[in-house]
């Protein structure tokens, strides 16, 4: 039992930046842009968040204030990242897949290349630690599983319901989901559709840098080319997985958290298993996951990944 | 709308786009403190100054073209692959189990069923992609992704596994690679001191086979026109969802084909590695090309210069050869935006009013010359 709490505690930190990178990838598909450039807004996000701490500290302990700086300067840029993206599919109208791969070429790459310029080799930060809940992270079972995080975990599971309320109850929210299900209908009633797509495009470019940011900050507390390992494409399949719903995403995230923590549980009891399936796992989860859900598509967002022209009649 | 203003505006947006793909590079070359200007052109000339320079060049040409006439096949057909880096690694390791079950089979004989094999193993790893987009609806664009973090993966598995080089169990240095393929493999290197092989008139071999196969038969017409308007192929009687399949196969084996010639001309083994971004890179190199192989020859050339320019600028002007996959991603972003801006006419309408309203005099005087 005991086994099972720690590698599930362990497990839930890993299922963070899959969770707040497709509540992000959420709003840009509810707005009916299809942005596979998340990816490349996670790297420049992971370095830009380690970046701050690092070169203010040198490696060494810091203020806890520098990690959050870093944390706001991934968020800003991603943000601006996905304007830029939003000039391509929005404001040229380009088409999103193969833009979206630019994207995260631009993205990586940037991100590698600075990274070798201002930090070089393999360098670790503090990163931000754990902070358990007063009282709560004492209740046994419970507390090691929910309340013995990073502050970044209670943030990125809060997060959860605000993006259910913004998408489902306020105007701006109302507002998206017009644009990615008929944008000439909310053309018609006076929202300005490419306007609408480059906020959320904004929003969803600021949660990738954050979900970047916690990767180099909190999980491996150090920056690497691979560090995002396909997480950006993942949270782009758990979207469609999670049907475009906030809470629905969430189980998906938390699903591929089990995909880790079964592959932590088989390396720690010390089965002789070729890793490398291991590793393989999660991907494979999610063409199973794709092939599985394709029927959701009926309750997708119609008009994701069609650029809306003003002067074209359909 | 005269003719002549059509031309010099889309001469002109071009012109504005190389211009803003160089100003976006210099931004991340001016933010690491580089010389931007002794970056393009150590990257653009430096690798054109020797004999070595020329050939290696022309040897990362070879990957990337082959790679590219396989995307161009699946991008006119509709699907976008960006799988060509694992369907690469699977070919490369069906030509190893080829060249290490059969070390002795003459060369005439072995190079064709090793690269045979390496075109089926990419094939397999086409297809699955192109099935489950097919009759699945699977987004190609996610499942190739993911397939070549597995194929990543099987890859190392291999290596590490049952094709680990016997020396290297018994010498253990641990290095994940195969032992030296056998010499029937090779491809000759035509150029003495250099590692030009024949592998490169292969790939030209293929990008005619491409051009005949899009524009001469009725198989490539099917399949550019599922590619051109889905429901129109559809209402013509292609069988769309088939001719999909078909061309993420001819995609993949492609790719797989571009492994096996790297095995058989430069590397000589399996090692990790191989792969190297050249599935990425194609994309680019097809996009480029405008996906047409009379594009793709000299496009992959260019970027073949591209990337061997950029090993260089690390030892020259110190600036990371990561820098390649930024001009990369901001070329593939300003080409998708500038096709979109020509083909927009009402900004054409709007930009020839200004400018008729600025310079019509001039222009008005000219007309009348012609």
């Amino acid at each position: 039992m005991n086994f099972v709490i720690n590698i599930l505690s362990l497990g839930i930190p890993f299922s963070v930046a899959l969770l707040i990178a497709s509540l992000g990838e959420m709003f840009n598909q509810r707005s009916g842009i299809f942005n596979l450039g998340c990816e490349g807004m996670m790297a420049m996000g992971a370095f830009l968040g380690m970046l701050v701490p690092y070169s203010i500290g040198q490696g060494a302990n810091v203020p806890g204030i520098y990690n959050y700086l870093g944390l706001l300067l991934a968020i800003v840029v991603g943000a601006l990242l996905g304007l830029f993206f939003g000039l391509v599919v929005v404001t040229f109208r380009a088409p999103q897949g193969i833009a979206g791969i630019g994207m995260q070429m631009f993205g990586v790459g940037t991100a590698g290349t600075l990274f070798r310029h201002f930090i070089g080799g393999t360098q670790s930060v503090p990163g931000i630690s754990t902070a358990p809940i007063p009282g709560l992270a004492n209740i046994p079972i419970l507390g090691p599983l929910f309340f013995n995080h990073n502050p970044l975990v209670y943030v990125a599971f809060l997060l959860v319901p605000l993006a259910w309320y913004v998408l489902f109850k306020t105007p701006w929210g109302l507002r998206v989901r017009a644009v990615g299900t008929h944008p000439r209908a909310a053309d018609s009633i006076g929202i300005q559709v490419n306007k609408v797509r480059l906020q959320a495009l904004a929003v969803g470019g600021a949660l990738a840098g954050l979900a970047g940011a916690y990767l180099s900050l909190c999980q491996a507390k150090m920056f690497s080319d691979e560090i995002i390992a396909g997480r950006g494409f993942i949270a782009v399949a758990l979207v469609y997985f999670g049907q475009w719903h906030p809470v629905k995403i969430m189980g998906g995230a938390l699903l591929f958290t089990l995909a880790q923590a079964l592959q932590l549980a088989i390396q720690g009891l010390g089965i002789d298993f070729p890793y490398e399936f291991l590793v393989m796992l999660p991907y494979l989860l999610v063409i199973i996951v794709l092939a599985v859900s394709r029927k959701s598509k009926l309750m997708g967002p119609t008009a994701l990944g069609k650029p809306f022209n003003r002067e074209m009649r359909t | 709308m005269t003719k002549r203003f059509k031309t010099g505006y889309t001469i002109g947006i071009i012109i504005l786009a190389i211009v803003v793909a160089m100003l976006l590079g210099a931004v991340i070359l001016w933010a690491i403190g580089a010389d931007v200007f002794k970056t393009y052109l150590v990257i653009l000339t430096e690798p054109l100054k020797n004999k070595i320079g020329v050939t290696e060049v022309l040897l990362r040409m070879v990957p990337l073209m082959t790679i590219a006439l396989g995307i161009t096949v699946a991008y006119r057909s509709g699907i976008i692959n960006i799988g060509a880096e694992g369907q690469m690694a699977i070919g490369i390791l069906a030509t190893t189990a080829v060249a290490l079950g059969f070390p002795e089979l003459p060369s005439f004989v072995l190079i064709p069923f090793a690269v045979l094999a390496g075109a089926v193993g990419g094939a397999a790893w086409g297809f699955i992609p192109g099935f489950l987009k097919a009759k699945l609806e699977v987004s190609e664009l996610l499942s190739t992704v993911m397939l070549n973090y597995i194929a990543a993966q099987l890859y190392t598995f291999f290596l590490r596994g049952p094709m680990l080089d016997p020396a290297e169990l018994t010498m253990g240095s641990g290095t994940p690679q195969s032992m030296r393929l056998t010499r029937n493999l090779d491809l000759t290197r035509f150029i003495k001191g250099t590692r030009i092989h024949t592998g490169l008139f292969i790939a030209l071999a293929l990008a005619v086979i491409i051009f005949f196969l899009l524009w001469k038969t009725s198989y490539g017409y099917k399949m550019r026109a599922a590619g051109a308007s889905e429901r129109a192929a559809r209402y013509g009687g292609i069988n769309v969802p088939k001719y999909l399949i078909i061309a993420m196969m001819i995609s993949g084996a492609f790719a797989g084909i571009a492994g096996s010639i790297e095995i058989a001309g430069v590397h000589r083994r399996a090692i990790e590695g191989v792969t190297s971004g050249y599935g990425f890179s194609g994309i680019v190199v097809a996009l480029f090309g405008g996906l047409h192989p009379a594009g793709i020859v000299p496009a992959a050339f260019f970027f073949g210069l591209l990337i061997y320019g950029a090993d260089m600028t690390q030892r020259l002007v110190g600036v990371p050869a990561n820098m390649v996959q930024v001009l990369q991603g901001i070329i593939i972003l300003v080409i998708v935006s500038t096709k979109m801006i020509l083909a927009n006419p009402y900004l054409m309408q709007r930009v020839e009013r200004r400018w008729y309203a600025l310079f019509g005099k001039k222009e008005s005087t000219k007309e009348v010359k012609a």
